[in-house]
């Protein structure tokens, strides 16, 4: 599912053309030089002591498991000849050394593990809720451009793919160096001149590696980008399955799929292949090596420059070196993912959040009981989004408190941008908004939303239950309190009537909801909030005529004495509002009383007839 | 097992390579064991000998036996590599050709995350079982038997002293590896659970940030991930045990073969050379004896992703019951005869959503469809294009009964605007004219003008324009102009819009309208409408109430006599002022 999101395929880049310089579209984010680096560092900071110990612990491990052969070629060299003359005292001494050995192998495993599982699942943890905190941090302008599939694929693949390395092949990466810094020591120390004969061998593997970790990264680069387009075309067929079978698109759905499924094959079984190049060029390398040196050495001891046991730990030796030969073709590859995953999620970590906390917050002024309203202020604001475009040129406008404002205009007019810098969605670009004089990016979060709540047109629920939705308005709100606010807005009736009333999980069977029923659960949570300024962004639009009118009926108590700001499509909102504002191309064209507006013959005036003759 | 043995159909056309494949594993396998004896045969011969020229001839050998080996690796993943992608792809492909063939019944079950990651992760651990794991637990055995045959017929007491610690050790590998998996599955489950709050606290950044809700969203999500960490905490500290005992008990055996082969190599009883063999072979059954318990487990995980795979593929698509000979009269309209609905998911003691309705729309008539929230409209439109089966009665078009149609012919009469909008990642061309195929350019900007799309020639490349997921975002309102347009396009017979202009402002609305006017003209038409401006479009009006059609008539005449639709148009019940409702609300 998250997968969905993967970049986009370099073949679809080159079709958007220009749109492909946009970093956000290539899914690769602007970060300084090196912070991925910076961000491990960081995150395994806390661990130093730790990742020194198992650090150590490993390099005894490997110690204890490369000593096996060393030990073989003194049992046969020394032991069986000091049993000849009938010692037994150095047979004893390499058997309890092998079996000595073997242990602190196996004990020291077993503390390696589970330090490093300590230190990779605390640096995973940290890394988690990094991410979590930041994405919710970051300015709305960010997530929608970023997309809400691309953060999703941040905090889950991405740090799964991190797992997976930490988890399952970093110590085998950690072995294969550490083997091959023993294994090359101790056989030039046995004979120094088989031994670096021997080294010389893995030069070939060094190379096959290099190349293999270039061909594979095309190869797998490829392979997760047919996989991409084959999960998208599949999400979406399934989410829009009643179009597609509406419009009898079954059969040439068939026929794209299986073009991106071929798609997929060719470049699977490349992947496929590629691993199996590997493994055979470095099984002959191997194999080769160890055949050479098998010849040179038996020559060696046959002509009496070498003992036997010598030959035998070196023999065992290189079959132990090129034996992780299958697994490191493998744990390269996770290496190289984790990595790649790591350079996004600190590109992601690297963005600044456009709406940042204030440093020294400021407290709004008490109101007294009953009159929770409070008065805004745009002065000079201007904005204009990242992308270009200004939308509010020099925008003035004070609404005192308790009013209830209606803002009409035709789409694209700046209503939203109003309501979302009003919000503090946005900061403006220039000019401030201030609440009670205060200036919005002077307060804190909760004082904040304390004194500015906005219901927008997607009603989303959350997962949990009806009453847990609402009380994300207030979550010390007393069952009591829930009911309250749902019946006040008329939610009541369809609350109840659902199969477990206000405990219904929404997202369980039985727990179909409307658009217009999540509207009302919306509206419920932000009563519950009782801000002192309530923003309703098109909030009403999937209700029905008698839903909007109850929402309506209710408006008129529950705005009583606070500031409100209506943004609507439909005309029948104004009926509530003490003021309008009519907007167009970012200015308000119109303000005044309704009844003011209706009786000119301004743009509100005509508009409001259009409306009328609509009606029954 | 049974599980795996259904794959059976998918693995018949590639199990001669899949067989071949396993040969030349075993075969590689062997020879590899072949290596120590050759050795044996070099230290026992010409290094005993002292005769140098004579090492030539073993190293020789050993070199093809290297060279064989791996080449006979390349050979088993050539046979098998491209046949497996194959494979997963013709899995797949079925898959998705099945699934879209499922009643919308089914999909509403079955979210598209479950069904995607059958298609994507359940089939990539197939594909890899059959390729990796089914073949090596052949090969392995195979090599442990051999291995342990040649050691034995060796030297017997020696092979012994190494038999010993390989039985407890398969037998613990299998016992941590069915532990293991019960905490990899308990670990994938958390995993689950935090990307959902992950998602849903993306999806519902505007809410959480409009109630700065952060606080409680980064609580829950701390638990969740601590809870997660305490399950890998856990899957470490077994898999810390396992490879305790892997690394330590095979060494500990060898330990003791070392002492008993010197004992005996100094007795005279054994060979130095055979020692030397003895130790090598030994090492070269250590992975396939480790490997038993880790292949059985990935053989139960493949089990699981192929038991997931056949779960759906087991739902049954719908029968075709229909045929094309049923003919249509020409005339007649749309016409529901006491038709019945309920969803197949219903708790099963609720009453029907629809409990027969009778409706007659005339040929060129368009027929509003009014009702309140949750009386089964929408459910309503979705049984003429049968993406549901109604569960009693029967609706036919122009006479012709829609149960006796197949699918394809009855959904070719029918066009459909749906409530959620969809458009799918491929241009506005392409979306819009997934209603008609052979429509021409010139019927595109026909619906393109119907619908109001004007905006389409302003995006960067006009109707090429890719929109959906992959490309251009559209706004709620244009989307749905283009789902109209998609709807009209191909001047469809019958004609379906379900709220089609629930997401314009009155100012687009009003034209929308205006154009839409001419269409259904020429059409019959149902039209679901939640306010009385759409309701305008329709000739008559049918109220929909407690499952059946409550009263049908022209908009003034329902005004007249249904309190229930004043109410749903007005918002007040207004019984006592109906006439002055009637005469239109301006007194306001």
């Amino acid at each position: 599912m998250t997968s969905v999101t993967q970049p986009p395929t370099d073949q679809a880049d080159d079709e958007r053309g220009a749109a492909a310089d946009d970093p956000y579209d290539r899914d690769l984010l602007p970060s300084p030089r090196g912070a991925s680096r910076a961000l491990l560092r960081e995150l395994a900071g806390p661990h130093r002591a730790r990742v020194w110990f198992a650090a150590v612990v490993l390099v005894i491990q490997q110690a204890a498991v490369q000593a096996g052969p060393l030990i073989v070629a003194m049992a046969i060299d020394r032991a069986i000849p000091a049993l000849g003359r009938h010692d037994s005292g150095p047979l004893f001494a390499v058997a309890g050394g092998y079996v000595g050995a073997a242990i602190v192998a196996g004990v020291l495993q077993r503390t390696f593990i589970r330090v490093a599982g300590i230190v990779s699942q605390d640096v995973l943890l940290e890394l988690r809720g990094r991410i979590f905190r930041h994405a919710q941090a970051l300015g709305l302008d960010f997530h929608e451009r970023y997309t809400s599939g691309r953060i999703i694929a941040r905090a889950t693949s991405d740090v799964e793919a991190i797992r997976e390395l930490l988890t399952e092949g970093l110590q085998e990466l950690l072995n294969v160096g550490l083997s091959v810094l023993f294994i090359a020591g101790v056989l030039v120390y046995l004979d120094w001149g088989l031994g670096l004969f021997a080294l010389a061998t893995a030069i070939p593997l060094v190379v096959s590696v290099q190349r293999f970790r270039r061909r594979s990264k095309r190869a797998y680069t490829a392979r997760s980008a047919a996989m991409a387009a084959v999960i998208v075309r599949f999400t979406e067929t399934m989410n829009g399955i009643r179009p597609v079978q509406a419009f009898r698109r079954e059969s040439a759905n068939d026929e794209a799929f299986n073009a991106l499924n071929r798609v997929h094959r060719r470049a699977n079984g490349d992947a496929i292949l590629e691993m199996g190049r590997f493994t055979v060029s470095s099984w002959l390398i191997a194999n080769t090596s160890v055949t050479l040196v098998v010849l040179w050495g038996a020559y060696r001891v046959a002509s009496g420059s070498l003992e036997l046991g010598v030959l035998a730990a070196f023999v065992l030796y290189l079959r132990r070196l090129y034996a992780p030969i299958d697994p490191l073709g493998m744990f390269l590859n996770s290496w190289q993912s984790a990595a790649a995953s790591l350079d996004k999620i600190a590109g992601l970590l690297a963005q600044s959040p456009s709406v940042p906390e204030p440093s020294a917050p400021r407290a709004l002024p008490q109101r007294e009981a009953g009159r929770p309203g409070r008065a805004v202020a745009f002065e000079g604001v201007r904005f204009a989004y990242r992308t270009g475009g200004e939308v509010l040129p020099r925008f003035d406008l004070t609404l005192p408190a308790g009013q209830t404002i209606a803002v009409v205009g035709a789409t694209g007019a700046g209503k939203s941008t109003l309501a979302k810098l009003l919000a503090r969605f946005y900061d403006p670009t220039g000019g401030r908004v201030t609440l009670d004089g205060v200036d919005l990016r002077e307060l804190a979060g909760p004082e904040l939303r304390r004194g500015v709540v906005m219901v927008t047109q997607e009603s989303f629920l959350f997962s949990g239950t009806v009453a847990e939705n609402i009380a994300l308005g207030n979550p010390d709100a007393t069952p009591d309190e829930i009911e309250g606010a749902a019946k006040a807005i008329g939610a009541h009736d369809f609350i109840a009537a659902l199969p477990d009333g206000y405990d219904t999980d929404v997202r369980k069977r039985g727990g179909r909801i409307s658009a217009g029923q999540r509207q009302l659960v919306a509206f419920a949570r932000a009563l519950l909030a009782d801000p002192g300024v309530l923003i309703l962004d098109e909030a009403t639009s999937s209700l029905d005529v008698p839903g909007e009118r109850a929402v309506q009926r209710a408006m008129r108590t529950v705005l009583r004495g606070r500031t409100a700001v209506i943004i609507a499509h439909r005309l029948s909102t104004v009926e509530i509002a003490d003021r309008v504002l009519v907007m167009e191309s970012g200015r308000i064209v119109e303000d005044g009383s309704p009844a003011e507006l209706i009786g000119g013959d301004g743009r509100f005036a005509g508009l409001h007839q259009a409306w009328e003759d609509s009606l029954v | 097992m049974r599980s795996l043995v259904r794959l059976w159909p998918y693995v018949r056309p590639v199990g001669l390579r899949l067989f071949g494949s396993a040969c030349v594993a075993v075969v590689a396998s062997c020879l590899s064991l072949l290596i120590p004896l050759v050795l044996k045969w070099i230290v026992d011969g010409p290094v005993a000998r002292r005769d140098p020229s004579g090492v030539w001839l073993g190293g020789g050998l050993v070199l093809l036996l290297g060279l064989l080996e791996a080449g006979l690796f390349g050979v088993r993943r050539w046979l098998v590599a491209r046949p497996m992608a194959g494979l997963e792809a013709r899995m797949r492909a079925d898959l998705y050709r099945h699934l879209q063939r499922l009643p919308v019944a089914f999909h509403d079950r079955w979210g598209s995350g479950q069904l995607l990651s059958r298609g994507t992760n359940d089939l990539q651990i197939v594909r890899m079982f059959l390729t990796f794991p089914l073949v090596f637990l052949a090969v392995n055995s195979t090599t442990i038997l051999v291995g342990f045959g040649i050691l034995l017929s060796q030297q017997w007491t020696l092979g012994l002293v190494l038999l010993v610690p390989a039985v407890p050790l398969v037998v613990m590998c299998a016992y941590f590896e069915a532990r293991y998996s019960l905490a990899a599955r308990r670990a994938q489950d958390q995993i689950g659970d935090l990307t959902t709050l992950v998602e849903e606290s993306v999806l519902g950044i505007r809410i959480i940030k409009a109630f700065g809700r952060h606080r409680s969203q980064a609580r829950a999500f701390r638990r969740q991930s601590h809870e997660l960490r305490g399950t890998e905490l856990r899957k470490a500290w077994l898999l810390a045990d396992i490879w305790a005992l892997i690394t330590g008990l095979p060494d500990m055996a060898l330990g003791a073969a070392l002492f008993v082969g010197c004992v005996q190599v100094a007795h005279g009883s054994l060979s130095a050379g055979t020692l030397v063999a003895f130790l090598s072979t030994a090492l070269a059954l250590r992975w396939p004896i480790e490997s038993i318990g880790w292949l059985l487990s990935i053989s139960n995980e493949s089990a699981t992703a192929s038991d997931r795979y056949f779960e759906v593929m087991d739902a049954a698509e719908p029968p075709e019951t229909g045929n094309d000979e049923e003919e249509t009269s020409g005339s007649g309209g749309i016409r529901f005869s006491g038709v019945r609905f309920r969803y197949p998911d219903a708790p099963p003691h609720s009453p029907d959503l629809l409990t027969g309705v009778d409706l007659h729309i005339r040929t060129g008539e368009t027929m509003a469809l009014v009702g309140a929230t949750g009386s089964g409209k929408t459910s309503l439109t979705a049984l003429i294009p049968r993406l549901y089966e109604a569960t009693g009665g029967r609706i036919t078009l122009d006479g012709a009964d829609t149960a006796g149609m197949t699918r394809a012919r009855l959904r070719a009469l029918v066009s459909t605007a749906f409530e959620e909008p969809t458009l799918f990642s491929a241009s506005v061309r392409e979306n819009v004219l997934m209603g008609a195929e052979e429509a021409s350019d010139a019927d595109l900007l026909r619906a393109l003008e119907i619908a109001q799309c004007g905006f389409v020639h302003e995006l960067p490349q006009g109707v090429e324009t890719q929109v959906g997921e992959q490309g251009l975002s559209l706004s709620g309102g244009q989307r749905q102009r283009l789902a109209l347009a998609r709807a009209v396009v191909g001047r469809p017979r019958f004609l379906v819009l379900d709220d089609p202009l629930s997401a314009l402002d009155v100012h687009t609305e009003a034209l929308v309208e205006a154009a839409l006017r001419q269409v259904l003209a020429t059409t019959t038409a149902l039209v679901v409408a939640h306010r009385p401006s759409t309701v305008m479009l329709a000739d008559r009006v049918a109220l929909l109430a407690d499952g059946r059609i409550a009263a049908v008539g022209t908009h003034r005449e329902l005004l007249g006599i249904s309190a229930e639709y004043r109410w749903l148009m007005s918002g007040s019940d207004g019984a006592h002022r109906a006439p002055a409702d009637a005469e239109g609300s301006t007194a306001r």
